[in-house]
């Protein structure tokens, strides 16, 4: 089992590189570099640019240098001194400006893919187990228009239904006297119930996908021999069901966070912005919006770092479970 | 087993009563689209959202014939009329065949100031076919001022879904942002197209370290959350590009994305066909890889890349749908249904103006029924299952 995580763990090594090089090249696309649009904005804010200022600045980015010589500079800056760049827009560090919102981001992704499953889980048993009942069409119908319908549509629709039937707008997720207050168990109680509403219109479209998986995996299992067997020989049905073919349906589940963890975190940023929740979303579209590239790229970097560990962890998670894939992973 | 065998006698069955008797001693072979389709027709859904995508398109390319106005066309008094009933009975006419909306008066509420529209029941306008109204240059070629319908006084209002705050009509704008909307889903994937088919097929084809090398620059790309990618490659665009540009440039960003799910479509399929039988007779015949691979593997493989194609067009609209709508993807005066849906972002106007999300209805009726014919395609990919 060790071996296996060791092995993993090296395999990310030249991914992580990787996605470094890409969110960099992004970081640098916008023509001209972040000091000439941070002297402009002195400039038209009327400030004197101090030539002292912007040398410094220039060296610490190695913003006169090649391309590689500034990504090694800007690797060097954030993994020995945790300095992701500054965003000009915030006059901040970068990590200033991310730190509390990043977290939201990671809470409301992981209990929104808890909620994936919680949901998808039980009603793809029920609708493989029940196969062509009117539950079944129902769920298969909702899985459709969920999968069809993106989260940031279905936010706006809940918004405008609830805004005009009770006439408050539940943008957000603290209440205005806890927006500014530091954490605390008042400022989470606050919170929990405005979690609700994100966590389910981001879970949306997974469940919808999940639910489908797990049909179809249940279905697949359901129809192989030993279930024929175990039923002949009278296992008792539930305990059939529960001890083997749910087991194996389940495992793709799991193999599938890979993609479902960042298919959550894509949903977030648009859903958030239209919800208007204090989570990256919002941040990273006004960033874009101001071409403020380290901070977008910060943002790019870093959601993409842990939807890589995420899949780690499905991974170690998958062979804890399955041991063919503890022993095969490693000679494959 | 026995399925097999039943569906081929009902095949067998259909294609000799479709048959004159005297052709019976003919050898009867049904070539494989033919069982596909008969596969495909038997899926209702998929039959029935085939029909309304093909009325979708083409409502796209008439959309100058189609719309009663046009789309930058304003009218001031008319500011966020909400949409205008029709109506076939009037108390003073009564009933009549020809229906007619009501003129909207606009009254202002004294304490809010909040403009309101009336119906003014003593102003009918009544609706007719082929009417000349505003003109139109059909496709960029030739001008024209025919509207499919509308009223006989072209600057009459009728706004049978609303209008935004410019006072421009919105089913106009709804009918021609689903012509910008509709070909981004079909241009985009042509890139796409292009880079999977290739890159799996090298994949797939060559193997090795070729192989290994895709394989892990899908994995990267897979990796990182889609929206934010697209969104800070959107941003990234120079600002100075014309619509023409950035919409390009879109289908770009979205090709080097979205490539992946097709080239593992299609590096699966060339890794199990290599090792059949028939290819290896080819080889052994002398055929070079070319010809394997354009004779005998491509037309086996060709029904599942046009289910994966159909699946990611409705994925390629709706990323065009969210980057406009964020104000990062294509900008007014360009007219799309995400442009369209920009002016619902903000709960106030949503509020007061619902009728503004009636883009978003299009939107999903396109994406559902193209997941709906996928489905469909997809059962009949495999004829022989």
């Amino acid at each position: 089992m060790l071996n296996y995580i060791g092995y993993r763990v090296l395999q990310l090594i030249p991914l992580l590189i990787a996605i470094s090089i890409i969110v960099f090249f992004i970081i640098q696309l916008p023509p001209g570099d972040f000091l000439d649009t941070y002297i402009q904005q002195l400039e038209m804010s009327g400030t004197d640019v101090d030539e002292g200022t912007i040398l410094n600045l220039q060296k610490q980015y190695g913003l006169d240098q090649p391309f590689i010589m500034q990504y090694l500079i800007w690797m060097k800056n954030m993994l020995l001194e945790g300095d992701l760049g500054r965003s000009f827009q915030w006059n901040q560090p970068v990590s200033e400006v991310i730190g509390d919102r990043l977290m939201l981001t990671m809470v409301i992704s992981v209990i929104s893919l808890i909620f994936v499953w919680i949901v998808a889980i039980p009603i793809g048993i029920y609708s493989a187990t029940h196969q062509y009942s009117i539950l079944d069409y129902v769920f298969t119908f909702i899985g459709f228009i969920g999968l069809a319908v993106p989260g940031f549509l279905i936010a706006l629709v809940v918004l405008y239904v609830v805004f005009v039937n009770t006439g408050v707008s539940i943008t957000g997720l603290f209440s205005p006297e806890y927006v500014d207050a530091p954490w605390s168990m008042a400022k989470v109680l606050d919170m929990l119930p405005r979690l609700v509403l994100p966590v389910v219109v981001i879970g949306m479209s997974g469940t919808a996908g999940l639910i489908r998986v797990m049909r179809g995996m249940l279905l697949d299992e359901l129809s192989k021999q030993y279930v024929i067997t175990a039923r002949a020989k009278g296992v008792e049905e539930g305990r059939l069901l529960y001890k083997y073919p749910v087991r194996m349906a389940i495992n793709p589940l799991i193999s599938t966070i890979g993609w479902t963890l960042p298919a959550l975190i894509s949903g977030e940023a648009i859903v958030s912005i239209v919800l208007n929740t204090p989570t990256t979303g919002p941040i990273l579209l006004r960033a874009l919006m101001f071409q403020d590239m380290y901070l977008a790229g910060s943002f790019l970097l870093i959601v993409s770092v842990l939807t890589v560990l995420g899949t780690l962890l499905s991974d170690i998670l998958l062979a804890w479970l399955d041991p063919r894939i503890r022993f095969g992973g490693v000679a494959d | 087993m026995n399925t097999v065998v039943e569906k081929w006698k009902s095949y067998r069955i259909r294609s000799k009563t479709t048959k004159k008797p005297e052709k019976t001693e003919a050898f009867e072979v049904a070539s494989q689209w033919q069982l596909m389709w008969w596969k495909f027709k038997k899926h209702k859904m998929a039959m029935f959202s085939a029909i309304v995508l093909i009325l979708l398109y083409l409502s796209a390319i008439f959309c100058e014939f189609l719309s009663p106005k046009v789309p930058l066309e304003r009218f001031s008094e008319y500011k966020n009329t909400p949409p205008q009933g029709i109506h076939f009975y009037s108390k003073e006419t009564g009933f009549s065949l020809r229906p007619f909306v009501y003129d909207m008066k606009m009254t202002v509420d004294q304490k809010t100031f909040r403009r309101t529209f009336q119906e003014d029941k003593s102003k009918p306008y009544y609706i007719y076919f082929f009417v000349k109204g505003s003109e139109y240059k059909m496709w960029g070629l030739f001008n024209s001022d025919i509207h499919l319908f509308g009223t006989k006084d072209p600057n009459a209002p009728m706004f049978l879904a609303g209008t935004d705050d410019l006072g421009r009509d919105l089913l106009s704008r709804m009918l021609y942002g689903g012509r910008i909307s509709l070909a981004f889903g079909i241009l985009g994937i042509v890139l796409t197209l292009v880079l999977g088919l290739l890159l799996g097929g090298l994949s797939g084809y060559l193997g090795g370290f070729t192989d290994t090398v895709i394989q892990r620059t899908i994995d990267l790309l897979i990796c990182i959350p889609t929206i934010p990618l697209w969104m800070a490659l959107a941003a990234a665009m120079p600002r100075n590009w014309s619509a023409l540009e950035i919409y390009f440039g879109m289908i770009i960003i979205f090709s080097i994305i979205g490539w992946t799910g097709l080239a593992r479509v299609v590096r699966g399929k060339i890794l199990s066909l290599r090792e059949e039988d028939f290819t290896m007779a080819a080889r052994l015949a002398g055929a070079s890889d070319m010809r394997i691979v354009t004779k005998h593997l491509l037309p086996s493989f060709a029904s599942y890349i046009i289910v994966s194609i159909t699946l990611s067009i409705p994925a390629t609209i709706l990323g065009e749908t969210a980057l406009s709508f964020l104000g990062i993807g294509l900008m007014p005066p360009v007219v799309s249904w995400g442009v369209l849906l920009q002016d619902a972002q903000n709960l106030e106007t949503l509020a007061y103006h619902p009728w503004l999300l009636w883009p978003a209805s299009l939107i999903i009726l396109t994406v559902l029924m193209f997941n709906f014919l996928g489905d469909g395609l997809r059962d009949a990919a495999d004829p022989y299952k």
